[in-house]
């Protein structure tokens, strides 16, 4: 029941976002409102299972979608500048040094593996490729890998990411 | 003001068939799927420049809903390129 | 004038970063390289022209025109926001099919996910 009515919420939140703008009653007519809501119930009724898989309703809380905003807009575009004009360099000079290395970073549940996931494909020189699903391991395609850190076994965060330390955000977010 | 619109749909345009030449020739399918993926992309930019050079919203949605299904057409052939398709 | 000036700029510095990673995609060896060109340079170059575009619907909604600007702002930072979520998470499903499909990364110096698969 929980799960179906964050569901619902969720959507309608969405079809209010993608009407805004079409009438009087605040931002919105009176007929988008009732067709939001029961085509929200309906998204809803079919789509709970998938939608609250884990039993886990940390992210209902709106205090974690303004950390997560705030981390897009501030230290994750900052790197993501960092990030391209970085790929700006090596596309022009052709300097690269691949390889896939190994990740630890810790986290424990399904949307902030996700989250770090992405943050890790468009941050400067990484790419994940796979995830071992036991230990929430990364394994991370580096463009540039330092002259011999890759006898290391196991790649610690901070060898990765140079001006933020994303775990430790996301942590704050998703956990 | 309305030109510059057009000038960014053209360049947007010209970058779309530099990627095609990959998508032909790529040695290999996943540099093909790459490709295409570019091609997506650029074409979500498109759209949304050229619904502000013609002014008609709906252009957007249209590119919302691109960007979502192109999305998923990615995953199926990463699917089947990593040979895990179960039919 | 001012506002044409910051439109004019993010224009710019989208098309410039799609240029450049058409570029890569041309110019790198492998589809690991290839792929970290596509990813980062195409959904930032993506996310500038998006900012134009909002820019742009700002400046008329304060000359008035609220409506129908408002409402090709508010989608195009709804597309903005699913092109970036998806384009990631896309390029991972690349990715791992490309190694299950049995694609080494060509002059790599390291590969874990090979040692742990064999």
């Amino acid at each position: 029941m929980i799960a179906f009515l964050v569901t619902a919420g969720f959507a309608f939140l969405i079809y209010l976002v993608l009407t805004a703008g079409s009438g009087t009653i605040g931002l919105w007519s009176q007929v988008e409102l009732i067709a939001g809501g029961v085509i929200s119930l309906i998204v809803a009724a079919i789509s709970r299972n998938y939608f609250c898989r884990m039993g886990d309703y940390r992210m209902a809380n709106p205090l974690r979608w303004v950390i997560l905003g705030f981390y897009a807009v501030i230290p994750f575009f900052i790197e993501m500048a960092h990030a391209n004009i970085d790929v700006a360099y090596r596309v022009i000079t052709g300097r690269i040094r691949p390889g896939i290395v190994k990740l630890s970073p810790g986290l424990k549940t399904d949307f902030g593996v996700l989250l770090l996931a992405n943050s890790i494909t468009l941050t400067p020189g990484t790419l994940t490729v796979g995830i071992d699903e036991e230990t929430n391991d990364l394994y991370v395609h580096m463009i540039n890998i330092g002259m011999g850190a890759e006898k290391k076994e196991l790649f610690e965060p901070k060898d990765v990411f140079s001006l933020f330390q994303f775990p430790e955000w996301i942590r704050r977010i998703a956990e | 003001m309305t030109d510059i619109w057009f000038v960014a749909v053209a360049v947007l345009g010209a970058l779309i068939v530099l990627t095609m030449v990959r998508l032909l020739a790529g040695p290999t399918a996943p540099d093909r799927v790459v490709a295409l993926d570019t091609v997506n992309t650029l074409t979500v930019a498109s759209m949304i420049v050229l619904s502000v050079a013609y002014g008609q919203t709906v252009f957007v949605d249209v590119a919302i809903v691109y960007a979502l299904l192109s999305f998923v057409g990615t995953l199926y052939v990463a699917k089947y390129l990593g040979g895990e398709m179960s039919a | 004038m001012i506002a044409d000036t910051i439109i004019m700029v993010c224009l710019g510095i989208g098309l410039l970063f799609n240029a450049l990673g058409v570029l890569g995609i041309l110019r790198f060896p492998d589809v690991y390289t290839r792929l970290h060109a596509e990813t980062k340079t195409t959904t930032f170059g993506t996310i500038f022209i998006s900012l134009a575009v909002i820019v742009y619907g700002a400046t008329r909604i304060m000359q008035g025109e609220t409506a129908m600007y408002l409402s090709l702002s508010v989608h195009t930072f709804i597309a903005l926001v699913a092109l970036a979520f998806t384009n990631a998470t896309g390029a991972h499903a690349i990715a791992r099919a490309a190694h299950r499909s049995g694609q080494v990364p060509k002059p790599a110096v390291v590969d874990r996910l090979q040692e742990v698969r064999e």
